[in-house]
């Protein structure tokens, strides 16, 4: 379609050509990912064939000095002069020894099992400790990562030694101690600037997760807790557990089916939850904003009250505020619903209540930030795109459908996926409000309520009922949901914005 | 001036015009004001049962019988001994909630900023092998629910005997931060790079750029990173409840304090209390807010232009 024809079209013929290309588009995009998938193999390919190159020409080309890198690490550098280097090369060499003798070796050379031997106390009180498949998984994580990172260093040592003895050759100047120090100022201060973050980043997020996911392929649970019940590895047994319902576990069919009816109101929810959010907020916004309108400041603040009071406080009382019970209403908006003669509503007991009342509360906290975004973008907009419709004579409405609204979504449009992400684990809303509940459906695992999202019920899971097996993989599906919905939108953004265009 | 020259049926014209926009402003005056007392209502609410002197429990009435308005609950809170109100209630000490949240939020906000801005700057101005990998791997890393590791984190804690202590909150919550980057990135994106050109030719390295060049010219959005670090562990119940919550209620957060208060059992003797209580934690923030609000807007706005 050529874009006279489009322009000929009306209104809503507009929006739905719109629409339409907003699905048509989606496979292309595919396609177009798919296509960059070979090219991205072949780079990856080069890569490592480059890397084993100068591995293989080190050991070739490269002196005695260089071929004895490969075991002793730095031996090249600390030969030829550059003690520095080399120093702390071999000294990396000789922590990861000694940690692999006296820690790691212990719990990689388990991991196959996750222990045979049970912790057990006989009659007489005495106990034998045995393995901890907690402990083993956990470390053999951990040892796994260094073992690659020691892979790296290796690679790093031989390139090393091959370099200085290549200038070595040429009689070039190798850097000294002391400009590799000051190098971290300048040269290399990405390094300094993010190795400590990358380090705790590491320890505290990466390990653990690579952990849980581990774990989703285990069986452990509140009947194999370490050390005294070990759990071991089991396949795929629990994603088919829980997508098919067809498991070992006695309640499997519950949890598919839990899974299932929580997987569908998380998607409602933040489909809901995020477009009520935009489209009150952009509409408060714009009402505040509008010229002749007063007290702007205090219109504003009385919204960002709601961003600085901390959630669980706003939560927790609207939670109490919005109580029910059959003798006197409950909380205050039921007694105030009965003081003005109607019936007193059951706000969070009800199943379908539930879910539009945590909606409702949710634009309670979410409005009063799109309405700060909003505030922002609507004073960026040139004001002579206005002075142009208004000359054109344009009437108020029409310039806000046409000027107005398309700006904000244009500019707001990118993090609204974000928000709908966010959304998926907006753990607060409902775990504070609703707590899941209620749970009134008999077929559902006890463990899950009818306004649970997938987060809510992860969090249950862990801390009340140690099924720890099952919601890593529910974790690993929240990942898998966020992931398509992350990539979908990217791919319909088109042209990632280039960065270099700041420079 | 123009008046002179308008006939009478542009001054009738003007009338309709400027009569419809008064209904128009009415009509959002109306909304406005509505919406208002909706927001602002559980607030007040929340105010009035704090100082309330006639009940102990959740009410179903704003105003206290016969005005007995009273400041009794936020002595209580102060109260170093610990607040204990009925036989059946254990002893709480809001006190110790109050010291440790307040404890936690401010070095996790310090260390937290000075991380952000850190990675933000070396994604932004420095050009390194693997940028472009370690900003796609982080965006990966966001995806997957952060709560997901607690208990390896936990048993991590636990190795360095810190599980159930504060001192792990902070780990656990500044250890994360990297991720954050996103929108100082777009700040500092957005600064000129002849500045750094015109320093480095006067000799400055780049950690001397970093400090003393970027950072000066980057104050709204460290005022908003330590905003937001600030109010991510003041508010935090998730992590808070999982860690500290096995410990004794010394060593709780107030979200952690706060939630016991509003359970089934405390909820008939506290929950004036924990109005108080409410009013106590949210203040700081909203004084914080009322001068910084400027800042904090730069920063979502930032973010969201940057898509």
């Amino acid at each position: 379609m050529v874009d006279l024809e489009y322009l000929s079209l009306n209104r809503f013929q507009k929006i739905g050509y719109r629409f339409k290309k907003f699905f048509t588009n989606i496979p292309k995009a595919i396609v177009r990912k798919a296509k960059s998938v070979p090219g991205f193999f072949k780079k990856v390919g080069q890569k490592i064939a480059s890397v084993f190159g100068v591995v293989v020409d080190a050991m070739r080309y490269g002196d005695w000095k260089v071929r004895l890198s490969y075991l002793m690490f730095g031996f090249g550098n600390l030969t030829n002069g550059q003690v520095f280097r080399g120093l702390c090369l071999l000294g990396y060499e000789i922590v990861f020894i000694l940690y692999m003798i006296f820690f790691g070796g212990q719990y990689i050379a388990d991991f196959g099992t996750l222990g045979t031997v049970e912790t057990t106390v006989s009659e007489t009180g005495f106990s034998k400790v045995g393995d901890n498949s907690f402990n083993i998984l956990l470390f053999s994580v951990a040892t796994i990562l260094i073992i690659l990172c020691t892979a790296v260093v290796w690679y790093c040592s031989i390139k090393q030694a091959y370099t200085v003895y290549q200038m070595k050759q040429i009689n070039a100047k190798l850097t000294s101690g002391k400009d590799d120090l000051k190098n971290l100022g300048n040269k290399y201060y990405h390094a300094t600037l993010l190795s400590i973050p990358t380090l705790l980043l590491t320890i505290f997020t990466i390990v653990p997760l690579i952990f849980m996911i581990f774990v989703a392929f285990t069986n452990f649970n509140n009947l194999h807790m370490p050390p005294k019940k070990l759990f071991t590895w089991v396949g795929f047994e629990n994603f088919t557990t829980l997508l098919t319902g067809q498991g070992i576990g006695t309640d499997a069919a519950k949890f598919s089916y839990s899974f299932w009816v929580v997987l569908a109101w998380t998607l409602v929810w933040a489909f809901f939850a995020t477009f009520t959010n935009f489209f009150l907020g952009v509409f408060v916004a714009i009402m505040i904003n509008k010229k002749g309108i007063r007290l702007k400041k205090l219109w504003r603040t009385g919204l960002v009250l709601t961003i600085a009071v901390p959630q669980f406080i706003s939560l927790l009382l609207m939670n109490s505020m919005l109580n029910y019970n059959n003798i006197d209403g409950g909380g205050i908006y039921n007694a105030i619903l009965q003081f003005i003669g109607l019936p007193a509503v059951n706000w969070l007991g009800d199943p379908w209540m539930a879910k539009v009342t945590v909606i409702i509360v949710n634009m309670w906290i979410g409005v009063p930030f799109t309405v700060l975004s909003a505030t922002g973008i609507l004073l960026n907009i040139p004001a002579d795109l206005y002075e142009a419709a208004k000359i054109d004579g344009a009437n108020p409405f029409a310039m806000f459908a046409k000027i107005t609204f398309p700006y904000m979504t244009f500019v707001l449009g990118p993090s609204l996926i974000s928000t709908f992400v966010g959304n998926i684990n907006n753990f607060n809303v409902i775990f504070l409000l609703t707590g899941g509940g209620p749970n009134l459906d008999t077929a559902m695992a006890s463990t899950s309520g009818q306004t649970d999202l997938l987060i809510t019920w992860l969090y249950k899971m862990t801390v009340n009922n140690q099924q720890y097996d099952i919601a890593s993989v529910i974790g690993i599906l929240v990942f898998i949901v966020c992931a398509a919905f992350s990539l979908l939108a990217y791919a319909n953004i088109g042209s990632v914005k280039n960065e270099e265009d700041f420079r | 001036m123009n008046k002179r020259y308008n006939l009478g049926v542009r001054d009738t014209k003007n009338t309709i015009a400027r009569y419809k926009r008064s209904a128009a402003d009415t009509a959002i005056y109306v909304i406005l004001t509505v919406m208002m007392v909706l927001w602002v209502f559980p607030f007040v609410f929340l105010l009035l049962q704090s100082i309330r002197g006639d009940i102990t429990g959740p009410s179903y009435s704003i105003w206290p019988k016969d005005n007995n308005f009273t400041f009794q609950k936020y002595i209580d809170l102060f109260n170093p001994e610990g607040i204990k109100l009925s036989d059946t209630t254990q002893t709480f000490h809001f006190v110790n909630w109050y010291v440790n949240t307040l404890i936690v939020a401010i070095i996790v906000a310090l260390i937290q900023t000075i991380i952000v801005l850190m990675t933000a700057y070396a994604l932004s101005r420095l050009r390194f092998k693997g940028r472009q990998a370690l900003m796609k791997f982080m965006l990966i890393l966001g995806m997957f629910p952060g709560f997901l590791s607690m208990i390896a984190i936990y048993r991590i804690l636990q190795a360095l005997e810190l599980s159930t202590s504060i001192f792990g909150l902070i780990l656990v919550y500044i250890s994360g931060s990297m991720t954050g980057y996103y929108v100082s990135k777009g700040f500092f994106d957005t600064i000129s790079h002849s500045l750094d050109e015109a320093a480095m030719i006067d000799g400055a390295n780049k950690n001397t750029i970093f400090w003393k060049v970027i950072l000066p010219l980057s104050k709204p959005i460290v005022v908003n990173t330590v905003l937001n670090s600030f109010i991510g562990p003041w508010g935090d119940f998730m992590m808070s409840n999982y860690l500290v919550g096995r410990a004794s209620d010394t060593s709780w957060t107030v979200a952690v304090g706060l939630q016991s208060w509003i359970s089934q059992t405390n909820v008939p003797y506290f929950f004036t209390h924990f109005c108080a209580a409410g009013v106590v934690i949210s203040l700081p923030i909203i004084i914080a807010f009322f001068f910084l609000q400027r800042f904090y807007v730069e920063g979502v706005t930032g973010g969201a232009v940057k898509g």
